[in-house]
């Protein structure tokens, strides 16, 4: 499944509706889904907020089934990240006075397997996520 | 997402909503913070009884809050959460900075 939508924050509950109806064959748990709602929460948000800084933009969200794995791609074409290892560290953020915890890629971190972040400044950032779903897995 | 309030004697109950993500926090945060400035709040209640879903934006705001009412002497108390809210919110360490209580 390939989207893309307004990066508006009234989206970011849209994007969590769409990758829940996708994975919802993949029988998850509740937690497994909730799990993934939340990463691709703060991914979404990220994007608006910190991509495009509130102005116009497109977010792209791609999901992938790769048998019993989730493959989910969040991209937009914002304003990128200089320093993408500083981004990641838990409680940093860019925009303090916006009262940001600080904590969106340390959440994607904890709900996901595993979590990967391609940017490039004036170009965008891509951050590309995976989990296991499913009865088996925990 | 609509926030419900419930104001007593100086003190707040935010019946913070289904979803809080970015796009609710920024709302909840203005309402909130409204109220506390017209009404002097010394007491300030998250009440998660009807919250399902919250990422790091809700962190945010609690977080945000939470100072505000502590710098002028203030109380910040959570309550009615669920296992998962519960876990977000010790995954971000905010036990610590909230008083959870369970009525």
């Amino acid at each position: 499944m390939k989207v893309s939508f307004d990066a508006d924050s009234v989206n970011e509950r849209l994007a969590r509706m769409l990758v829940a109806a996708f994975m919802a064959p993949m029988d998850p748990t509740l937690d497994q889904l909730t799990d993934v709602k939340t990463a691709v929460s703060e991914a979404v948000t990220n994007a608006i907020l910190h991509g495009y800084e509130g102005k116009e933009g497109e977010v792209e969200l791609e999901c992938r089934r790769q048998e019993e794995e989730l493959w989910i791609q969040i991209r937009d074409y914002g304003k990128g990240i200089a320093d993408v290892k500083k981004a990641m560290e838990p409680f940093y953020t860019s925009r303090p006075e916006l009262e940001r915890s600080g904590m969106g890629f340390a959440f994607m971190e904890a709900f996901m397997n595993r979590v990967e972040v391609v940017s490039k400044l004036g170009e965008g950032t891509t951050v590309y996520m995976r989990k296991q779903i499913g009865g088996n897995v925990e | 997402m609509e926030c419900h309030f419930e104001m007593k004697e100086g003190k707040l109950t935010v019946m913070v909503p289904k979803e809080l993500d970015h796009h609710c926090a920024n709302q909840l945060r203005k309402e909130t913070d409204l109220l506390i400035d017209a009404y002097r709040i010394r007491t300030l209640v998250f009440d998660f009884t009807n919250t399902e879903f919250m990422d790091s934006s809700g962190i945010g705001v609690v977080i945000g809050r939470s100072r505000n009412m502590k710098f002028f002497g203030g109380q910040v108390y959570a309550e009615h959460m669920n296992p998962r809210v519960e876990q977000i919110f010790r995954v971000a360490g905010l036990h610590r900075l909230v008083q959870v209580q369970e009525k």
